[in-house]
């Protein structure tokens, strides 16, 4: 190949480039390996994760689940054709992904209970700046009411990407566990913020936000999450002008938190500035359904520096994955998923409280998290937790530092648990002894 | 020669009826899923939930069967190409084949079952892991320390102008403006609006490179950066790189790598040599990730040691003793992700540096870029280049010719390929370019498929002259012909309610 070129060795291909800067004697890393000394090497991370869940038994939650993910989602999802395949740029031979996609627009759509979704973002965070940004494009405005029961990470994403675009974010506390929307001024907010549920597991009445972001005409705007919908209200039934959330809990393994699924639907009336990929059906030249990106003038690489997000790659896999979860699922196993999470915490909430010492952080509904003030460091319980086999949730520190508006008084003593269909009875019952040894 | 492997043509796609959606298939009743006994006490919800937050009607879905769910999503996968499936030369994506031993890796329990909020003491091989990766992307690209959470390029250019900003303002730098090149990604100007700076273009020179007069000519006080591919979206090698470098350093500005291309320069030169400031990776394209239809991706981004105080945070970190343990730089711009970034794509990364090592990484770019000049040669008298002369791992050539004799266009050679069994190249970028089209070839196509290749435009070219429109009407092979994109975007159905079936 070199001589069809007239060249004698590779060397003359990069002869053009300043030979000041060149690399003088390679790059710095170790020899190549054989894949099964790179196993070896891998098996030696693996070992060190003392948190993979053959070993553990998980109530850990806040956005990432431990939910039930079926040989068969796992092996179309892995299928090669959806993992080794581009953007589909070229949709007549994309007409797999793009259906794939088309259904998964479906799916989130109706479980946001909003018309229009698009084809996924990066995760729940990413989402939510693009629906805070998607807000100041609708209402000229620069201000951002955010429930501090949004998950503490995305409201710190949120402020991050403020930086650049200058917007204010005004972080509204909870009072038992629920926004106190009264006591900030949302006058000239672009958008109101609320989870759904909130980060620590409380069913919030949402007609209070709706009312507030109506009064000052921002946009209202949902964070959900996205099993909820199998028994409650979705985010449209609230009258949201824009769900966002983690797909995570819809056939993605917990993955050390990537890659995960950002969601976003909204209204009509906002579809001109939507974030990401939308898919749209079609006819081809010879009548025939076809599915094809659409709406494509909104995109960075048409919009360039007009364009209102530079969202370009996303996480179609993920996107495809949850449509085949669904799939599985139906109609009644994603109602019985959600419904069984919630018999399953409500069950484990009822004993815990009656731990000596372990109070609730709020008195609210709740679905199937909620978290608990224990009469200690509960990073130091759940290392005695740990102990005996269990990851008993996430110490509300660890996601949200020493202080947070979300919480009265410090939160070092707070545990998050969460519960999935997956935990039975016994290892419920495990728990609640375990628990009262570790705090006795 | 033997023939080739990359060419598709063989591929069964039977029939030309459309597969039914899910929502077509279901039936009442019928089901596929199977949840653990649990014993739990089946008590009504509304024992415990209020009425007002419940749902009266379930949220519908599809109701199918396992083996009707199976039949539809594999039947979908007949309909879509693939990298697995034959050569994917799309210029700019680097669709080349990656080892199935990444993605084994990317499937063990022992790394993916671990949940992102777990106590470090939890998570000690992943946060090895990460270190360890990070060191290595260091090396690869000459710079400091980096941050692993950005979930895309873009995300990674966005997070990189933070940076940028963070540090100007630490210095007490008020600066408005960053320079792109004309010929750069839609993301780059996409993301300096998003990071609140100014776009000011730079103009590209007769040799498709930064013109180096019209950008001392933008700079000024007011200059935060400069964004930069290099190779540039042409595939050329901004030879005056250090040039540029020293004339944005002169006034302030900081150097920002796109790393979109930086698979044609591993083991030969570093955008830290180059005088970067802040480079971002596309782990999926040069590191093993493929791309998943779309996504995910992870797009790290390292820092010259200046900007290492302002990375986000957390980040992994090792004790004397050998314990990790998570830190956020004291001056950090924040998060950017909700977790840690892409962890299984940062994984995969890693599976495939160490599979290769310096040595087997620099032969990545040597080959990438042999085959991209063995293409461009090849085609010399079909598809003449856009510039001619020495190009790095793709090529951009333009059909303009064959539209002025023929009016045949360059989409219509992108169409008629795929009739040919091959995936079409990127048209009609870059922007600056007539009649773009833009081949990737990548390293892991043999000569074989790249000849076969060459012959099918060859062929394409020769029909053009007597079945002009034949081509404008191609592709007919394939599971839909030609889509009428206007009508998706005049009456927008973008779900199964939205079609009324």
């Amino acid at each position: 190949m070199l001589s069809f070129l007239g060249m004698e060795s590779l060397d003359q291909l990069f002869a053009h480039i300043p030979a000041s800067v060149r690399l003088a004697r390679g790059l710095d890393l170790e020899p190549g390996m054989s894949e099964p000394d790179v196993a070896a090497v891998f098996a030696q991370y693996t070992a060190a994760n003392a948190g993979q869940l053959s070993q553990l038994t998980c109530y850990a939650g806040a956005g990432a689940y431990d939910h039930e993910v079926p040989a068969v989602v796992k092996m179309l999802g892995s299928r090669s054709e959806f993992v080794t395949a581009y953007t589909p740029y070229q949709p007549e031979v994309a007409q797999g992904v793009l259906q794939a996609i088309f259904e998964f627009q479906t799916m989130v759509s109706r479980i946001s209970g909003l018309p229009i979704a698009n084809a996924s973002l990066y995760d729940g965070a990413t989402a939510l700046v693009e629906a805070v940004n998607m807000a100041s494009g609708a209402t000229s405005r620069q201000k951002m009411v955010i429930s501090s029961g949004v998950h503490p990470h995305w409201r710190a994403v949120v402020k991050t990407f403020a930086r650049g675009t200058g917007h204010e974010v005004v972080e509204v506390p909870l009072k038992n566990g629920v926004t106190d929307w009264g006591s900030v001024d949302a006058s000239d907010a672009a958008a109101v913020v609320g989870a759904y549920p909130n980060y620590l597991g409380v069913l919030e009445d949402m007609s209070v936000a709706k009312s507030l972001a109506s009064a000052h005409g921002a946009l209202f705007v949902v964070c959900a999450d996205p099993l909820a919908a199998g028994v409650l209200k979705t985010a449209g039934d609230w009258g949201a002008d824009v769900f966002v959330g983690e797909g995570q809990p819809l056939g993605t393994a917990l993955s050390f938190g990537g890659p995960y699924l950002g969601l976003f639907a909204c209204t009509h009336e906002q579809i001109r500035r939507l974030p990401g990929r939308i898919v749209g059906e079609t006819v081809d030249s010879n009548d025939r359904r076809a599915f094809v990106t659409t709406l494509r003038a909104r995109e960075q690489d048409i919009r360039r520096e007009k364009a209102t997000s530079n969202v370009c790659t996303n996480q179609t896999l993920m996107a495809v994955t949850a449509a085949i979860q669904l799939g599985w699922l139906g109609t009644e196993g994603y109602a019985e998923v959600a419904a069984r999470s919630a018999r399953g915490a409500h069950y484990l909430h009822d004993y815990l409280i009656q731990i000596n010492g372990v109070t609730p952080v709020s008195t609210q509904p709740f679905l199937r998290e909620f978290a608990l003030r224990l009469p200690r460091n509960a990073g130091g319980v759940l290392e005695d937790l740990v102990g005996e086999g269990i990851l008993g949730g996430l110490s509300v520190e660890s996601l949200a530092g020493a202080s947070d508006p979300s919480l009265e008084g410090d939160t070092a003593d707070v545990l998050l648990v969460a519960v999935t269909e997956k935990r039975t009875r016994t290892e419920l019952d495990r728990y609640v002894d375990v628990l009262a040894k570790v705090l006795s | 020669m033997s023939l080739p492997g990359g060419r598709a043509a063989s591929a069964p796609l039977l029939g030309h009826e459309t597969e039914p959606t899910i929502f077509e298939l279901s039936v009442p009743g019928r089901s596929a899923y199977q949840l653990r006994t649990t014993d739990v006490p089946a008590v009504a919800l509304s024992d415990f939930i209020p009425g007002e937050h419940l749902k009266s009607k379930s949220v519908a879905l599809a109701e199918v069967s396992e083996r009707d769910l199976v039949g539809h999503f594999t039947r979908l996968t007949h309909r879509q190409f693939s990298v697995d499936l034959g050569a994917y030369p799309l210029g700019s994506c680097t669709m080349k084949y990656n080892p199935k031993f990444c993605d084994a890796v990317a499937a063990d329990p022992g790394l993916n079952s671990v949940h992102p909020g777990v106590p470090a003491s939890l998570c000690q091989g992943w946060l090895e892991l990460l270190i360890t990766l990070e060191t290595k992307l260091c090396a690869i690209t000459g710079m400091a320390a980096a941050t692993l959470q950005p979930a895309a390029g873009a995300a990674g250019e966005l997070t990189g102008l933070l940076l940028m900003r963070a540090y100007h303002e630490a210095n007490g730098d008020d600066r408005k403006r960053i320079l792109i090149p004309d010929s750069a990604h839609g993301t780059n100007p996409a993301s300096v609006t998003l990071g609140g700076y100014d776009v000011t273009t730079i103009p590209s020179n007769d040799r498709g490179l930064v013109d180096l007069a019209a950008l001392k000519a933008a700079l000024g006080p007011d200059v935060a950066g400069i964004m930069l591919t290099n190779p540039n979206t042409l595939g050329l090698f901004e030879e005056e790189i250090v040039e540029i470098a020293a004339a944005v350093h002169e006034v302030g500005g900081l150097l920002y790598y796109d790393g979109a291309n930086l698979n044609a320069i591993l083991g030969v030169i570093r955008p830290g040599d180059m005088g970067f400031d802040i480079v971002h990776m596309n782990l999926h394209k040069t590191f093993a990730t493929p791309h998943g239809g779309g996504g995910p991706g992870a797009g790290p981004v390292a820092v010259s040691p200046r900007l290492v105080e302002f990375l986000p945070g957390p980040r992994a970190a090792c004790r004397d003793d050998g314990v990790y343990y998570w830190t956020t730089p004291e001056r950090s711009i924040g998060r950017v992700h909700g977790w840690n970034g892409n962890a299984m794509v940062l994984a995969r990364a890693l599976a495939y540096i160490d599979v290769h090592g310096g040595e087997g990484l620099t032969r990545v770019a040597q080959h990438a870029v042999l085959n991209a000049n063995w293409l461009r040669e090849r085609l010399r008298d079909t598809l003449p280049a856009a510039y001619d002369r020495v190009c790095m791992h793709e090529c951009v050539l333009t059909a303009t010719w064959l539209k002025n004799e023929y009016g045949v266009r360059g989409l219509d050679m992108a169409k008629g390929l795929l009739e040919e069994g091959f995936h079409s190249p990127t048209v009609y970028f870059p922007l600056i370019v007539d009649e773009a089209l833009m081949f990737e070839p990548t390293e892991t196509e043999s000569l074989q498929t790249l000849e076969s290749l060459a012959s099918s435009i060859e062929r394409l070219a020769e029909r053009a002259k007597t079945d002009a429109d034949g081509l404008h009407h191609a592709p007919q092979t394939t599971p839909v012909s030609r889509v009428d994109e206007a009508r998706a975007a005049r009456q927008l159905i973008s779900t199964e309610d939205a079609a009324q079936r």
